[in-house]
């Protein structure tokens, strides 16, 4: 009954093309974003820490490879070393020029990931679906290669991991051991939300319209005078971006340390996981499947002990790998727009409610 | 001066000064590289049956190994005194649970995916392979297993000889690998070229519809192949495990196949050995010699970044068909 | 029937003049030495039996193929290799024989994806989604509101295009093309597997763009009725080989027209 659109005329083009054109979808982001902020003030240290900031995190990185997958149609197995540029990028800046704020390295980190992107995406001129998987796995193993054969990368520390320093913003330590997780959720929050409003305003324009052209017919898009190598280019730079800095968010405000396993190739699949659940080519699906891929393990872990079985962790692990295997090849076969396709429907159901119709 | 002479001509200095080192590190290079052919053929059996990329092969190597040391494992404590015959059997017992694999893909991923877009069948591989980790390690453990070598009587030990002005030390069974691979990739040839199924095969990776129009029954060339690949995997799953432990950490090296692919093209079966040949050859020779330089460990990536540059020249590969664009 | 345009329209008023032009794959020989011109605000209509070389001669004008032998000609400049996006750039719209829409995509999305290279806001304004790209997206929005309404899919505009009947799809490609605002429109088979009514409304809504907005067309069609009543000059190739050129009444009555869609001997 609280979902209706009648009688909400739009009278300008301005109205129509905004991202959400219903108040009520408009009151429900409200509250979400508002509620997200007045988890800050939540004592639950185990619920921010290892719930809310990993999630946030990853949702940044599902993002960033939505935007080259999902809607540029570019399949990337690199996500997680594209990650770790990021957060060794971070590292490196923030150990050279400590006087400058973390937050600035952390949001500039993202700039040296998409160089690097850039350069792993320029075959991807002459390289189409699975081949440029295969591509984009040369970028995985390269690096990761060099996260660990480069000791400049982690200040020859002896024991080859990266260790977070304490720095603050305003006085208040942001990263480091003696961060509270209330600070550091709330930056967290703060960069992952204006992120994802900048890549809705992205895909929303013509940027968003050039990828899913090339995705979605690349011939058909060149001969509309789309160049073909620029657009991928460009998929390829944001996308690095938002995981870069989701790989230096990661190290920095979560992990506060890192080794270069972090970024392996395990990573990549994990995210691309998140993607394909939560559906290809949408914003909410990437919160979705990031909230699924994550909490899944979780929920595993923690509820069967409640029922009174006794499950050991490795158990829970293996049963975790083969309930996300299949859950893939159920959405790709049921709904391969994924979680985002069932919300849409969701919503349209409660649209019409009580109608079918 | 000293960079451009430790790249460009050291390495070529030693090779000519040590050829006794030459040549075993070509050798390793091609074992190895067999190993990547035999994980590329099973690729290249389900690609040019199916359209599908089988992400999951490499995976499907370990299970089938796993499986056959757990089964031997079982059928010793179950009272088979003979580890030989428990062996063989176990073998046996293995093909059947290969069988049962293919046909098990067959009906819960390929049939109900047909006609979607090649990408999408390429991403419910991924989801096999996840599953297949996930099921492997929770029926027979995560830990690293030895292969059954020895009760499968296959030749242990070391030839060792004099030549080129030092010792070449080679694996007795590096050498039956060898021979095994050989027969195992001729049959297949003949097979496919020379009997029925073989053509109903060739058919259907020309087009499903027109297989489909002449009453080719899809779903059974789809078992054949996945079957096929499945024994292809457990003939590399055995020489693999002989080799080193058996444990789904073999996944990584598994994936050096694709870039085996790329070089030998997708749908040949002479490409995936020439391919995986040379990238065996290529990453053993660029790390003996080259590796020192940048601080080692340059096989891990050797393979793609090779593939990559290669890509760029040649991006149907040596042995895969050019495809005119239409509109 | 329409008025004709003079037939002897000064030569400064081509548009488009193809020279010589020959393509081959491997050993087939797809356009073989053609020669035709199109000019400044007519239809161009291209006819000729199956594999005769119509939709490669497409191809080659909006540069997806690089012809072997022979020069193209466009708004008075010589042109060599050209990548597709240039000819796009420089004015050539086209419309596909399969529909080649982007599946993924509403129809508005997918006609507001014709209007790409009109956009001039970069990425920061693209970011924001406020100030001047906002403005840019609602004039370009009310422009391609105009083609909307003019092609009559108002009521689809929200609909993903791949969930639309053919015909539809075949309007949406149009209206993709038209929002580039081309010189030029090159249309493969734009009736191909439609109905009478669908035909009638595609032949209305040509005739429409070819008057109001002044675009020149050159279409390939097989059904002759329509190619007699649309075009201005007609084009016949057999077997890649221009054999008859002019009015349609003209190569109606020609000899070799007759005999290549008979099939006489050779």
């Amino acid at each position: 009954m609280l979902y209706r659109e009648a009688g909400q005329f739009k009278t300008s083009y301005l109205a129509d093309q905004a991202i959400f054109p219903i108040r009520q979808d408009r009151i429900g982001m409200a509250v979400i974003i508002a509620g997200a902020y007045l988890l800050t003030l939540t004592q639950n240290d185990f619920l921010l820490n290892a719930m809310m900031i990993p999630f946030l995190i990853f949702t940044l990185a599902a993002i960033g490879l939505n935007l080259l997958t999902g809607y540029t149609g570019l399949l990337s197995l690199g996500t997680g070393a594209f990650m770790g540029v990021g957060a060794y990028a971070c590292y490196k800046l923030t150990s050279l020029f400590p006087d400058v704020n973390v937050l600035v390295w952390v949001v500039a980190s993202g700039f040296f990931a998409a160089l690097v992107g850039v350069i792993f995406g320029v075959p991807s001129l002459r390289i189409k679906g699975f081949y440029l998987a295969i591509a984009t796995l040369a970028a995985q193993f390269f690096l990761e290669w060099c996260f660990i054969r480069v000791p400049w990368l982690y200040n020859y520390n002896v024991s080859g991991a990266i260790e977070v320093p304490t720095r603050t913003l305003f006085g208040i330590p942001v990263t480091g051991p003696t961060a509270t997780a209330q600070t550091r959720y709330l930056i967290v929050l703060t960069i992952v939300a204006v992120m994802t409003w900048l890549a809705s305003n992205l895909v929303h324009g013509r940027i968003g319209r050039m990828w899913m052209a090339v995705r979605d017919m690349d011939i058909a898009a060149e001969l509309i005078g789309i160049r073909p190598l620029p657009t991928k280019l460009l998929a390829f730079a944001i996308s690095s971006f938002y995981c870069g800095v989701s790989g230096a968010l990661m190290v920095f405000l979560w992990y506060g340390g890192a080794e270069a396993t972090v970024f392996n190739i395990n990573q990549s699949f994990n995210v691309l996981f998140m993607i394909i659940i939560g559906g290809l080519g949408s914003l909410i699906g990437s919160y979705l499947g990031a909230a699924l891929i994550f909490i899944l393990p979780i929920v595993l872990r923690f509820v069967p002990p409640r029922l009174g079985l006794d499950i050991q962790a490795a158990t829970v692990e293996h049963v975790t790998f083969m309930i996300v295997g299949a859950l893939i090849i159920f959405f790709l076969i049921v709904e391969p727009h994924g979680l985002a396709r069932l919300w849409q429907i969701a919503k349209q159901k409660l649209r019409v409610w009580p109608f079918p119709y | 001066m000293d960079l451009l002479y430790s790249i460009f001509i050291d390495p070529f200095v030693q090779m000519a000064t040590a050829p006794d080192l030459l040549a075993q590190t070509l050798w390793e290079g091609l074992v190895g590289g067999m190993l990547y052919a035999l994980i590329a053929l099973g690729f290249v059996l389900i690609f040019k049956a199916s359209g599908v990329f089988n992400f999951a092969q490499g995976i499907m190597v370990v299970f089938a190994a796993l499986t056959l040391i757990g089964l031997h494992k079982l059928l010793v404590q179950n009272g088979v005194s003979n580890a030989t015959a428990a062996a063989y059997l176990a073998l046996l017992l293995t093909i059947g649970v290969m069988f049962v694999l293919a046909f098990a893909v067959e009906r819960l991923v390929l049939r109900p995916l047909v006609n979607q877009p090649d990408i999408i069948l390429f991403m419910a591989t991924f989801g096999l392979t996840y599953f297949l980790i996930g099921f492997g390690e929770l029926v027979f453990g995560g830990d690293p297993k030895i292969m059954i070598t020895e009760d499968l009587r296959l030749p242990t030990g070391a030839i060792t000889y004099k030549a080129l002005g030092g010792l070449l030390s080679l694996q007795r069974l590096d050498i039956a690998a060898a021979v095994i691979a050989a027969i195992m990739v001729t049959t297949m040839a003949v097979f496919f070229s020379k009997t029925r199924i073989g053509r109903a095969l060739r058919a259907v990776a020309d087009s499903h519809k027109a297989a489909l129009s002449v009453g080719i029954s899809l779903e059974q060339i789809w078992v054949i192949v996945w079957f096929a690949s499945g024994l292809v995997a457990l003939v590399t799953g055995i020489m693999w495990g002989a080799r080193s432990d058996v444990s789904f950490a073999l996944e990584v090296i598994a994936l050096k196949a694709l870039p085996v692919l790329i070089l030998g093209g997708f749908t040949s079966i002479p490409g995936a050995i020439v391919g995986g040949l040379i990238i065996g050859i290529g990453e053993k020779l660029a790390e003996f010699y080259w590796g020192p330089l940048i601080g080692g460990g340059t096989d891990s990536w050797f393979a793609y970044v090779l593939a990559l540059v290669f890509l760029l020249f040649w991006p149907h590969g040596l042995f895969g068909e050019k495809i005119i664009e239409r509109v | 029937m329409r008025p004709r345009s003079d037939a002897d329209a000064a030569a400064t008023d081509v548009l488009l003049s193809v020279e010589g032009v020959t393509l081959t794959f491997g050993g087939v020989t797809a356009i073989n030495d053609v020669s035709f011109d199109i000019r400044k605000g007519e239809i161009r209509a291209i006819i000729g039996p199956n594999g005769a070389g119509k939709t490669s001669m497409l191809n080659v004008i909006n540069g997806f193929y690089t012809p072997q032998r022979g020069r193209l000609t466009f708004k008075g400049e010589a042109r060599t290799k050209m990548r597709p996006y240039e000819a796009a750039r420089g004015g050539i719209a086209r419309t596909f024989q399969n529909v080649a829409l982007f599946k993924g995509m509403s129809a508005l999305d997918n006609i507001m994806t014709g209007r790409s290279l009109k956009m001039r806001r970069g990425l920061f304004w693209q970011l924001l989604r406020h100030g001047p790209a906002m403005t840019e997206e609602i004039g370009h929005r009310r422009k391609v509101e105009e083609i909307i309404d003019f092609l009559e899919i108002a009521h689809i505009r929200r609909v993903q295009v791949g969930r639309l009947p053919y015909g539809l799809q075949k309007r949406v490609e149009l209206g993709r093309a038209l929002a580039m605002e081309p010189d030029l429109l090159l249309l493969d088979e734009p009736m191909a597997g439609m109905n009478l009514e669908e035909k009638e409304d595609m032949s209305r809504f040509i005739i429409d763009v070819n008057q109001e907005f002044g675009t020149t067309i050159a279409l390939i069609e097989h059904d002759m009725g329509v190619v007699m009543d649309l075009s201005d000059r007609v084009v016949v190739l057999d077997y890649g080989r221009k054999i008859a050129d002019g009015t349609p009444d003209r190569v109606k009555n020609n000899q070799a027209v007759i005999d290549a869609y008979l099939g006489v001997a050779h």
